[in-house]
């Protein structure tokens, strides 16, 4: 076991803690970064000037008239740039832009003595535009030609030489949705200039340190005059890993050319028009079986819709070309991925990073192809479930690829399943209007970003004279629950309880150069960055207790705050006593800590390698009953056991996977994007830009029955204290909802019916779907329904 | 700003009276409880869809004399709170402190980000004051707690990072209030009584008349006034639209516009009754409306929508005019030259266009009574809880020995006003009521109106629906 992973025996890890600010939450106590602004004198308020137009050329910019409204103060323009004008770390996102990339993209913004006045002053700004051809579905783009970005190729074995060979061979073409995050608190930013000069943001992101950067570009100074904080953020899912940096750099630009504090927070509006989404896709397959339901070859083209600029594209199309076999041993694969540039949003990070966009694929593969071949969906997937010493397609051995069989095992065992599905065939039998369904499906979430180099991270430990103790790290909390468990990693690796242990917010000027809060890799990093830096500390601490116990420092041990020797039968020394000790002997009692994953290596040309340094895995059953004459449905039931190694903080953990579980099924079954596709004059306008029009999962999406287990004994060795990543897996088990709907739809046909399901899988969607599988059959009776 | 009072209208937030002060009569009461340093309540949609604004707001009961009622603070104008009692997640309990929902809440992991838990608090705290929350009745499925925990209380409340389970065990869990509880107490004495308020900034007035004589010389006046009740339409109006009506005039409170009687001949319900307060006086005794009420947007929006605001604002898919319709409703409007009896089915004109005339008021909505036997309300929409209709169908409709003697369908969703299904239903009057009349009845239905394509539903899917819920009716109805 090593040393990173191994865990002591009275540990705060593993405790099942509330969230550390979950008294601040309740009582209304935890602020949040616009939450500072009634305790900041003399903020100046942000608003957008927004292009009505889909794509145009800015042929005029007028912005006298703004300053005749009264309470305008300034109007930020492209002028105004003291840097560089450009908000993305890929150079492509101009934060002024001269063309209108997109409906509703930003073309300068009014600072206003207060919210009102900097909204009339951007009515008041006069521009002229000229409109030019929009693209504005990804179909659109792929007819164009209109991609951006470097395509990418994964092979292995012989795709073509395997399909004209395989029993049965099967293709199809599916589109689906992307996803708005939908974060309840929108993006926000307040910068002021500090006493020092310097340049001080708070921030909503999950990446500071590249907030800072943007930040620091566009105001053309050095990175060290900028510090970024962030208090905590009111949920992120990936959407605020990229899209803060221009807000952020507005609200910074405003604050160095007016000296005042500038608030800028976009409203519900504002945040859905302007950021970035989950991208949608569109893809192409064909898939080949043998006579037992192997699957034998899958071929597939990945068209991600990235919208008007890179951003996250790529990494995200990678993530999703290494994530199409999801759970299953597939021999011979060929997957081409490409990225269309459309006049939208540009898409970005969303919880999953491209991982659901591949999953989905296989997923709706094997749904679709499961009648034909005559067996049940979920018997499909299980034949076809990796074993051990299985690799991926991309080369990864898929370590502890047993535990896809324990998960399923578990699942159908807890979830009884098997007197469900024949309970379940009889109420089918009996009701010709209400169908019923039972689905299950598995998880395989590689952990680690792509990209090497952002497997890094660092802290600042600081113990103080009295013993107490104050933690600094990189990440960034969005209600995930990482600062919980940063607390019990370092009350675990400083034996101290929990209460001794404080974390101040995560500020750029105590740890720098940090990695976004994303890929789930939050606690696998920093936590180990942090428990490294309490290690040093410890080991000094070590040394001044064994020369004041007469033991040697290496048999010093700490519990509960109380330094003794292998056993607590001789003398001992309490904490607050040693750390004072330690003081006076000059030994240093703060630390910065570090760590980088060892043992990843990717080549992202070929796309071979050991990107990730492990998998999570989980399977999840759900059971659906859909209304016949309707489409509408209720999630009944939905088991899940899921892998997240010995875990850190179990409340948080069973969190994560009921909050993703719901997350993903509101993607998959419900949150509806709706671009206007037309040729009118709103084209490329999104029609659901509000609360009222794209709706999430409420209390009626929640299954009735939610049983969430951790899989047992999954410790994972070389992750801090034996744990596992949770913030993504647990979205893709929704694909359990989506495959439970389509055999649900099925049900209303004869056996054997394959059933094409749009996604999101609207009542809408699963009505046509059922109509479809339905008029198959006779007109049955009406007979009562017996409800 | 010049600011002119009758008296310095104020709110008394926590405990503690505040001056409202000088802010615009636009100012919504959650910006004005965030700028007094109560951050608590947040902004997420600001059109009251997502909760995270909400607040408890001591109003008039139907079982005790107070309800703390939440509400959604970003759809009211501050104005509107004049004189009355709020209580925020601040005021609820504090960190060292923690009121019971707080407590279930924070233990049981129903916070991760924690930017939609205090209006969960507030939502929950107000379902948990219940007057007619018994902890011992039997009454328990998925949506009811064994502690009397409506979990509909808590449909207009999003959250994104739970997936609501650890929510929905921390409003089970809930007891009684404990017998010192001051909020509990409170219940027992009556409301505070609405103010008369005028308030007038910048040249825009906020205006809460004393009467219902006093209402109609203004609207007789200045028939360009924005009446006001909940505003659970007007302030999404003003916050997403950025609508600045110069005249307010709220009328949320007059008892001239609060009657409510049962029978023997019909049911008179005011206009400024709110769903939450009807759905409770009339305690199921219209079946058709009993079902539509879970389905009428969320708790928190029925708690400040009136009946009156659905039907003023005639949208095509607002839920009340199809049940009403089905009900053969009438309203008695109201002005300072009379008042007239208008038939619902005759009131609709055009989008958004009614018979109302402009210095007029809906003052009571009055159902005809012996209700038809075979009622139902189908609402289709994406989401169960807390969505907008794609289609609503209201149905009333007498079979006797086997014949369909009277039957009336109201429509919403599938044109520019919600209709009578006429057609369909002398496709049903005077026929046997069996299957094969049912199925050439649907395909007429599925040809009333002229439903849109929308991001709602598709115009095929919003005809379809119409053709299979007079199917689905049918077979609910053989089932009972």
């Amino acid at each position: 076991m090593s040393s990173l992973s191994e865990r002591p025996q009275q540990a705060v890890v593993g405790l099942p803690l509330p969230h550390e600010s979950a008294a601040l939450h309740v009582t209304g106590k935890a602020l949040y970064t616009d939450d500072l602004v009634v305790r900041t004198r003399d903020v100046l308020h942000a608003w957008p000037v927004q292009s009505p137009h889909t794509h145009a050329r800015i042929t005029d910019l007028r912005v006298k008239p703004a300053y005749d409204v009264p309470g305008v103060v300034r109007v930020l323009t492209g002028d105004d740039v003291p840097g560089v004008n450009d908000a993305g770390v890929k150079h492509d996102e101009p934060l002024f832009p001269t063309e209108a990339m997109f409906h509703g993209h930003a073309i300068c913004w009014v600072l206003g003595e207060t919210l009102e006045a900097a909204r009339l002053g951007a009515l008041a700004v006069e521009v002229e535009y000229e409109p030019l051809e929009s693209l504005v579905t990804v179909r659109e783009a792929i007819d164009a030609g209109s991609f951006q970005g470097t395509g990418r190729h994964l092979v292995r074995g012989d795709v073509e030489d395997s399909l004209a060979t395989a029993a049965h061979v099967f293709e199809g073409e599916f589109e689906f949705a992307g996803q708005e995050h939908f974060y309840l608190e929108t993006h926000a930013s307040v910068a002021l200039v500090d006493e020092g000069g310097q340049i001080f943001v708070q921030s909503s992101t999950q990446h500071p340190s590249e907030t800072q950067e943007i930040v620091a570009h566009v105001l053309g100074v050095p990175s060290h005059e900028v510090t970024v904080q962030c208090l905590r953020m009111g949920g992120g899912f990936g959407g605020k890993e990229m899209q803060p940096h221009g807000f952020a750099a507005i609200a910074a630009l405003g604050a160095t050319l007016t000296g005042r504090p500038v608030r800028l927070r976009l409203n519900r509006t504002q945040d859905i028009t302007m950021s970035g989404k989950r991208h949608g896709f569109h893809s192409e397959w064909r898939a080949g079986f043998d006579d037992d339901g192997h699957l034998v070859a899958l071929d597939a083209t990945l068209t991600a819709d990235g919208g008007w600029s890179l951003d996250l594209s790529e990494p995200v199309l990678a993530r999703a070309m290494c994530h199409i076999d999801n759970s299953y041993w597939i021999p011979n694969v060929r997957v081409d991925g490409r990225i269309a540039k459309t006049n939208k949003t540009s898409q970005t990070a969303f919880r999953g990073f491209g991982g659901p966009q591949g999953m989905i694929v296989v997923e709706d593969v094997l749904g679709r192809c499961a009648p034909l071949l005559g067996y049940d969906g979920s018997e499909l997937r299980r034949r076809n479930l990796y074993r051990l010493n299985d690799t991926t397609p991309y080369g990864q051995p898929v370590r502890h690829a047993d535990r896809l069989e324990s998960c399923w095992s578990q699942v159908s065992d807890n979830g009884d399943v098997v007197r469900r599905r024949a309970e379940i065939e009889r109420f089918n039998a009996e009701h010709p209007h209400r169908k019923r369904a039972l689905a299950m499906t598995p998880v395989k979430f590689g952990i680690s970003f792509n990209l090497t180099a952002f497997n890094q991270a660092g802290a600042l430990v600081h113990v103080y004279k009295d013993g107490s103790v104050l933690i600094n790290h990189g990440g960034t909390e969005m209600g995930q629950g990482l600062h919980t468990k940063m607390l019990q990693v370092a009350a675990t690796t400083l034996g101290l309880p929990l209460a001794r242990v404080r974390l101040a917010p995560t500020r750029t000027d105590k740890v720098p150069n940090t990695s976004a809060t994303a890929a789930s890799s939050g606690a696998d990093l920093n936590g180990a960055a942090i428990k490294n830096a309490c290690e040093q500390i410890r080991e000094r601490l070590q040394q001044v207790a064994g020369g004041r116990l007469g033991i040697s420092p290496r048999d010093v041990r700490f519990t509960e705050g109380i330094a003794h020797g292998l056993t607590f039968d001789g003398d001992s020394l309490r904490w607050e006593e040693l750390v004072d000790d330690a003081y006076h002997q000059r030994v240093q009692l703060w630390a910065a800590g570090f760590y980088r994953t060892e043992g990843l290596h990717w080549d992202a040309n070929a796309m071979r390698g050991e990107p990730f340094k492990y998998f999570a895995y989980g399977v999840a059953a759900a059971e659906v009953e859909v209304d016949g004459f309707t489409g509408a449905y209720t999630l009944r039931r939905v088991d899940i056991v899921h892998d997240v190694g010995d875990s850190l903080s179990p409340l948080i953990d069973i969190g994560q996977i009921e909050g993703g579980f719901v997350q993903g099924t509101g993607w998959l079954t419900l949150e509806d994007l709706r671009w206007d596709e037309s040729d009118g004059p709103h084209r490329g306008r999104l029609a659901t830009q509000a609360a009222s029009t794209y709706k999430l999962p409420s209390f009626s999406e929640m299954p009735e029955v939610f049983n969430v287990q951790l899989l047992e004994k999954a410790h994972e060795d070389g992750a801090v204290y034996g744990s596992k990543a949770v913030g993504e897996p647990p979205l893709m088990l929704a694909f359990s909802v989506r495959e439970a709907l389509r055999q649900a739809a099925a049900a209303f046909g004869p056996a054997g019916t394959s059933v094409e399901l749009a996604s999101p899988a609207t009542p809408e969607a699963v009505y046509w779907a059922l109509d479809q599988a339905r008029s198959s059959v006779l007109v049955e009776r009406l007979e009562p329904s017996g409800v | 700003m010049s600011t002119t009072t009758t008296q310095a209208p104020s709110i008394t937030v926590n405990g503690e009276q505040i001056t409202i002060g000088d802010v615009t009569v636009h100012t919504n009461a959650l910006d004005w409880l965030r700028d007094r340093g109560l951050t608590g309540a947040k902004e997420g949609c600001a059109e009251g869809e997502c909760g995270a604004c909400s607040v408890l707001v001591a109003r008039p009961g139907t079982d005790a004399p107070t309800e703390w009622t939440a509400v959604n603070a970003c759809l009211l104008p501050v104005g509107s709170l004049d004189g009355q009692e709020v209580i925020t997640s601040e005021g609820l309990g504090s960190p060292a402190e923690l009121h019971p929902v707080q407590q279930e809440i924070a233990v049981r992991g129903g916070s991760q980000c924690g930017y939609c838990t205090p209006g969960f608090v507030c939502s929950m705290a107000a379902e948990f004051y219940r007057s007619t929350r018994t902890t011992s009745n039997g009454h328990c499925d998925h949506e009811h707690g064994p502690n009397g925990f409506d979990l509909h209380s808590l449909s207009g409340n999003l959250c994104r990072c739970t997936g609501y389970r650890p929510i929905r065990d921390a409003a089970y869990a809930l007891g009684e209030p404990a017998v010192d509880d001051a909020l509990a107490a409170r219940r027992s004495a009556p409301p505070p009584p609405p103010a008369a308020t005028a308030i007038a900034v910048d040249g825009a007035e906020f205006h809460r008349p004393a009467s219902l004589a006093d209402v109609l010389e203004l609207l007789a006046e200045s028939p360009e006034a924005q009446i006001v009740a909940g505003s659970t339409d007007v302030g999404v109006e003003v916050n997403i639209r950025g609508v600045r009506a110069p005249l307010i005039v709220a009328v949320d409170r007059l008892d001239e516009l609060r009657e409510f009687t049962f029978g023997p001949d019909e049911v008179r319900i005011g206009a400024a009754l709110t769903l939450s307060e009807i759905e409770r006086l009339l305690a199921g005794r219209v079946p058709l409306l009993a079902q539509m009420f879970p389905q009428f947007a969320s708790r928190l929006i029925r708690n400040g929508a009136t009946i009156g605001g659905n039907l003023g604002t005639a949208s095509p898919i607002g839920d009340a005019p199809p049940a009403l319709l089905a009900l053969d409703a009438s309203l008695v409007l109201a002005s300072r030259r009379g008042e007239r009896v208008v038939p619902l089915a005759d009131y609709f004109t055009g989008y958004r266009e009614t018979l109302k005339a402009a210095d007029e008021l809906i003052r009571t909505i009055v159902v005809p009574l012996p209700l038809e036997p075979l009622t139902a309300f189908h609402k289709i929409a994406k989401r169960r809880f807390d969505d907008i209709s794609s289609v609503a169908i209201g149905y009333a409709v007498d079979v006797e020995d086997g014949v369909v003697r009277r039957a009336r369908i109201g429509l919403g969703g599938v044109a520019a006003t919600p209709l009578r299904a006429v057609a369909t239903e002398q496709a049903l009057i005077g026929r046997p009521w069996t299957e094969r009349t049912v199925r050439e009845a649907a395909a007429v239905m599925a040809a009333e109106g002229t439903p849109m394509d929308d991001h709602r539903a598709s115009a095929s899917y919003r005809s379809a629906m119409l053709g299979q819920s007079l199917l689905r009716f049918y077979s609910e109805g053989v089932d009972a």
